[in-house]
């Protein structure tokens, strides 16, 4: 065991003979269970930074939403010189680093796709240097046409009618989390050393294609790694050895994340579990003497602030999707420890403090891993902060920990990943609303004809159904029978898509901070959870006429009678809901998965539910054609009838077990409906909280404000104090006055719990 | 035993301590101008219910009461089925649920078989939230069509027997928002030592809908909910007694 100069005071163990990052927490952090009491407000280079920041988000904005955009230089970790938030400020940060050479500034990233990139260019007003749609048309491929190359006419019509929907095949898959912790534990030349040990102990010498790609990976690692070290450089930084400080670690971890957004645009860039990791380099700084409370805070402003600014060139329809320029930049706090200890320490209050330090903000996507265990006053001051900027989301480590251990980090929206021995294969939804249609239909579509003008045959050319009114039975034989078909096809395209993002936009600098042996997730997703479960209802405990158009295909629905709706804790309901998650994701296990991934699915839409819902009919369970979905596996708008506690219920019943990428709710509780005043809403927060996750429950979203303030914001966007008004939305955070006006109605349109 | 049951709220936040279920029996007698449940006033209506089934639903929610929280029982009049919620606290008692009601004492009388029953639910009734609408007799008589002087001996009673009391006023621009009316109350509540708290509501229109649904016509049609300051204001007057 060899004790590095720079691991001075630490405990030693297992990490420092090989890369284990949680056996270094674990031995050596501090927990904490005081209360908010000691922390420090905003220096006074914070305030500059931030209130520079702000004009340019704000100069951004007016600017049509893009500040600046690169046209001429490929990104890549050494593409651009050093940035700074301001040249003239550059002195007063204490955490340096941009993706390009200015703030703000959406980098040149062509692997993905060269089309997607030079239409995100166009659509701000950018023209990308001609010469690159040559290179790579001509003498390189990316990932999109290589994914176009392979697709069959069957995956087509699936992608062009949206019963597959948000398919990464027009942009990056996202959702790696590099272990950016390693950069600061251990230095660069520590970790090239050991994946060089990796390229060596790397398959017998007999070429089978696992071997000769995992090779080659590996080497392109390594060559990240070196690149890293020359992109700190740049900002006059060597990151060969291990970082001596406090200041040093923020840093170096801060570059490994910076490997990732300069190479990789993924829909999900998150930066992963780094609280409590660097808060025993702060406590070991404090207790020498060598920085006091005020400079550890300053040093965590300036790192959120850094994640403030991650930005990504994106085009129109990536923003339909995902509204209000999301990267998730995922950062958790708190959680227990395996052995049961909190590993809620001051950092964790630090980076919640910094919603208040500078305000609230849609990024980094702020997640508390809760779990009743956790030190009552920093659940107290996580509801705080949360009735104060409806900013941070809650996870139940609970639910979490028994599946992915304690050092997990979330690496999209909501779904977990152990950190640095696991990447995920994302792969958007699968549209159940639209398959329950197609079953009812035959495999035709309501929206979208083909060529002779005719409703297009997507699915199996199954018999429909001819019945004036619906029949549970037959209805759900013909269902089961469509979502087979849809699972194989879903998984299909997802192999294809999986298989050319390694092939054509690897991600080299993430992989290299992440164990040679990974363990590989094979993300899938459901939409339309909701209203497929009230349709089921409804034809089973009311009577469903059907409403045909001259074809004879049915376009509408009559419900005769009430039904019980999934969101009232009502078991007839819910019952539907376990059995439909159930289902499918037993279909999605019957299938191959791409170099052996786990399959897992997700019950989480983020702001798509708008785009999915658009593309599809009327359903059974009143809901009109083409209007939204509700969000993740929130009940449908209107559903609710009996309160907060019911809804969440009848969430909690989903069994995490079957849908272990997550599954998403978003609750909007007016102020007054949460207590009369803030010691009273803090506390039945925390209840709402304790309760919830008690039940079983996965993942929830808080935002406290009325429907009032939305309508205002909506109405006068130019309201300074809208001007970083942030709501959770399904699965991230976003400032309000960026969404769509469409989506802002939905919003707005969501049932707000309130009280008369 | 069965009762008018008229809806149930899972998420009761600002009903008393805690996390709390609420039920809101159905039948009402006080004709309130400013009435947000003018659906519960018939006696007739309402979904027969027993004890059991109320406490196996109120029970579905335990894990976020914490250690305050529990049921609600509110109307409509709970009192009106006096009866009733004695049996559902002697329940909910056994079940180790907390109990509180919420009324407007306007049943109350020292007059049997009344005062017997009431006096055996108050036995199983952790606190209640009693309202005074006002502390005038005319102006009450004007305001709810009802006396106030069995409702105060309500309160008498309550505080004889030591049960813990939350008092509520309702904050009604031009109708309860005089300073002679908030001082006169506070000087009422200041006999009562068993008040834990009081507690001033602003007076909203969000029920206001409802009149209009039974086709009658609203009382306090243009009466506005009162100012942040008026309601600092009554606040300091009634809950601190400045």
């Amino acid at each position: 065991m060899h004790m590095r100069e720079e691991w001075g005071g630490f405990t030693a163990g297992h990490w420092t003979d090989d890369v284990n990052v949680r056996d270094f927490v674990q031995r050596n952090y501090t927990p904490y269970d005081g209360d908010e009491s000691f922390l420090e407000g905003p220096t006074k280079a914070t305030d500059t930074l931030w209130g520079k920041v702000q004009e340019l988000q704000a100069q951004e904005r007016a600017n049509g939403g893009v500040l600046d955009c690169e046209t001429e230089v490929v990104s890549g970790l050494t593409a651009y010189g050093p940035g700074y938030i301001d040249p003239e400020l550059k002195d007063l940060e204490k955490v340096v680093g941009l993706q390009t050479d200015k703030p703000l500034k959406r980098a040149f990233m062509p692997y993905g796709g060269i089309k997607m990139a030079e239409q995100a260019a166009e659509s701000y007003g950018y023209k990308i240097n001609p010469k690159y749609h040559k290179i790579f048309n001509e003498y390189h491929k990316t990932h999109n046409q290589a994914v176009f190359d392979a697709y069959t006419p069957e995956m087509r019509a699936a992608r062009h009618s949206h019963v597959i929907t948000g398919l990464p095949d027009t942009y990056g898959r996202g959702r790696i989390v590099g272990d950016y912790r390693r950069v600061a534990l251990y230095g660069i030349d520590f970790l090239i050393a050991k994946k060089q040990e990796d390229l060596l102990n790397c398959g017998d010498g007999t070429m089978t294609d696992d071997v000769i790609r995992l090779r080659e990976e590996i080497a392109e690692q390594i060559r990240a790694l070196k690149g890293m070290k020359e992109m700190a450089a740049a900002y006059g930084y060597d990151i060969s050895q291990p970082a001596r400080d406090a200041h040093e670690a923020v840093q170096w971890l801060y570059f490994g994340y910076l490997a990732a957004i300069k190479t990789q645009n993924g829909a999900a860039m998150s930066v992963g579990r780094i609280s409590t990791f660097l808060d025993i380099y702060m406590q070991r700084d404090l207790a020498a003497g060598k920085i006091t409370e005020s400079e550890a805070q300053e040093l965590i402003d300036h790192l959120v602030l850094k994640f403030r600014m991650v930005k990504f060139a994106r085009i129109p329809s990536y923003n339909e999707l995902f509204s209000g320029d999301p990267v998730w930049a995922t950062l958790e706090v708190a959680g227990l420890g395996q052995d049961g200890r909190s590993m809620v320490t001051k950092n964790d209050f630090r980076f919640l403090h910094t919603l208040e330090n500078m305000g609230p903000a849609p990024e980094p996507n702020l997640t508390v891993l809760y779990s009743k265990r956790l030190p009552e006053a920093f659940r107290r001051y996580a509801a705080k902060i949360s009735i104060d900027t409806s900013s941070i989301q809650y996870e139940n480590d609970d639910v979490m920990r028994p599946v992915w251990g304690d050092d997990y980090s979330i690496c999209c929206c909501v779904s977990a990943t152990e950190t640095g021995k696991e990447m995920q294969f994302f792969g958007a939804r699968a549209n159940l609303a639209k398959c329950l249609n197609y079953a009812i239909n035959g495999g035709k579509d309501a929206k979208f004809n083909d060529k002779q003008g005719n409703h297009m045959q997507v699915g199996p050319e199954l018999a429909p159904i001819t019945s004036e009114y619906l029949d549970y039975d037959e209805v759900m034989h013909k269902f089961d029978l469509m979502m087979d078909w849809l699972a194989g096809l879903y998984v299909n395209i997802l192999d294809l898509i999986q298989y050319m993002h390694d092939k054509y936009y690897y991600e080299a600098a993430e992989m290299a901070l992440i164990d040679t042996n990974v363990r590989r997730t094979f993300a899938t997703g459901i939409a339309g959870f909701s209203h497929v479960v009230d349709s089921l209802s409804a034809i089973k405990y009311a009577k469903v006429k059907t409403v045909r158009d001259e074809s004879g295909l049915v376009v509408d629905y009559k419900v005769e009678g009430d039904f019980p709706r999934y969101g009232n804790d009502d078991d007839r309901a819910d019952d539907i809901a376990v059995w439909l998650l159930k289902t499918f994701m037993t279909k999605i296990r019957k299938h191959h998965t791409y170099r052996n991934s786990e399959p897992t699915t997700s019950i989480l839409t983020i702001t798509s539910n708008v785009v999915y819902g658009k593309a599809t009919g009327a359903l059974p369970d009143g809901r009109p054609a083409y209007t939204p979905f509700s969000p993740g596996a929130n009940p449908s708008y209107g559903a609710e009838k009996n309160g907060l506690l019911a809804s969440l219920n009848s969430v909690a019943k989903l069994p995490y077990e079957y849908a272990l990428d997550g599954i998403s709710n978003t609750q909007t509780i007016n102020p007054g409906a949460l207590g009369n005043d803030e010691g009273q809403r803090i506390g039945n927060l925390v209840h709402v909280l304790d309760g919830y996750f008690s039940e079983g429950a996965h993942h929830l979203n808080v935002n406290v404000f009325g429907v009032d303030k939305l309508k205002d914001a909506m109405e006068h966007p130019e309201k300074p104090e809208y001007a970083n008004f942030t709501i959770r939305v399904s699965g991230y955070a976003v400032k309000f006055i960026d969404l769509t006006h469409e989506q802002q109605l939905d919003v707005i349109a969501r049932t707000c719990h309130d009280r008369m | 035993m069965l009762g008018r049951v008229h809806s149930t709220e899972s998420f009761g936040s600002a009903d008393g301590p805690g996390v709390r279920f609420v039920v809101f029996l159905q039948g009402c007698d006080m004709r309130c101008r400013y009435c947000h449940n003018a659906d519960t006033w018939d006696r007739d209506g309402g979904q027969l219910l027993s004890a059991t089934q109320i406490l196996d639903k109120a029970e579905r929610y335990r894990s976020y009461w914490g250690p305050e929280g529990g049921i609600t029982v509110s109307g409509g009049e709970a009192l009106l089925q006096a009866d009733f919620v004695a049996e559902l606290f002697e329940e909910a008692r056994k079940r180790g649920i907390g109990t509180c009601l919420d009324t407007s004492l306007q049943p109350f009388t020292r007059d049997e078989p009344f005062f017997s029953t009431f006096r055996r639910l108050i036995k199983f009734c952790d606190f209640v939230l009693a309202d005074i609408k006002h502390i005038d007799p005319e102006r009450h008589r004007w305001l709810t069509g009802h006396d106030n002087e069995n409702i105060l001996d309500g309160l008498r009673f309550l505080a004889e027997v030591g049960e813990p009391v939350w008092i509520r006023q309702v904050l009604v621009p031009g109708v309860t928002d005089d300073d002679g009316q908030l001082r006169a109350t506070r000087a009422f509540v200041d006999g009562l030592p068993n008040v834990e708290r009081v507690e001033v509501l602003p007076y909203h229109t969000l029920g206001k809908f409802k009149w209009d649904e039974l086709g009658i016509p609203y009382p306090l049609e243009g009466v506005e909910p009162p100012s942040q300051e008026s309601i600092e204001h009554a606040r300091r007057i009634l809950c601190k007694g400045e």
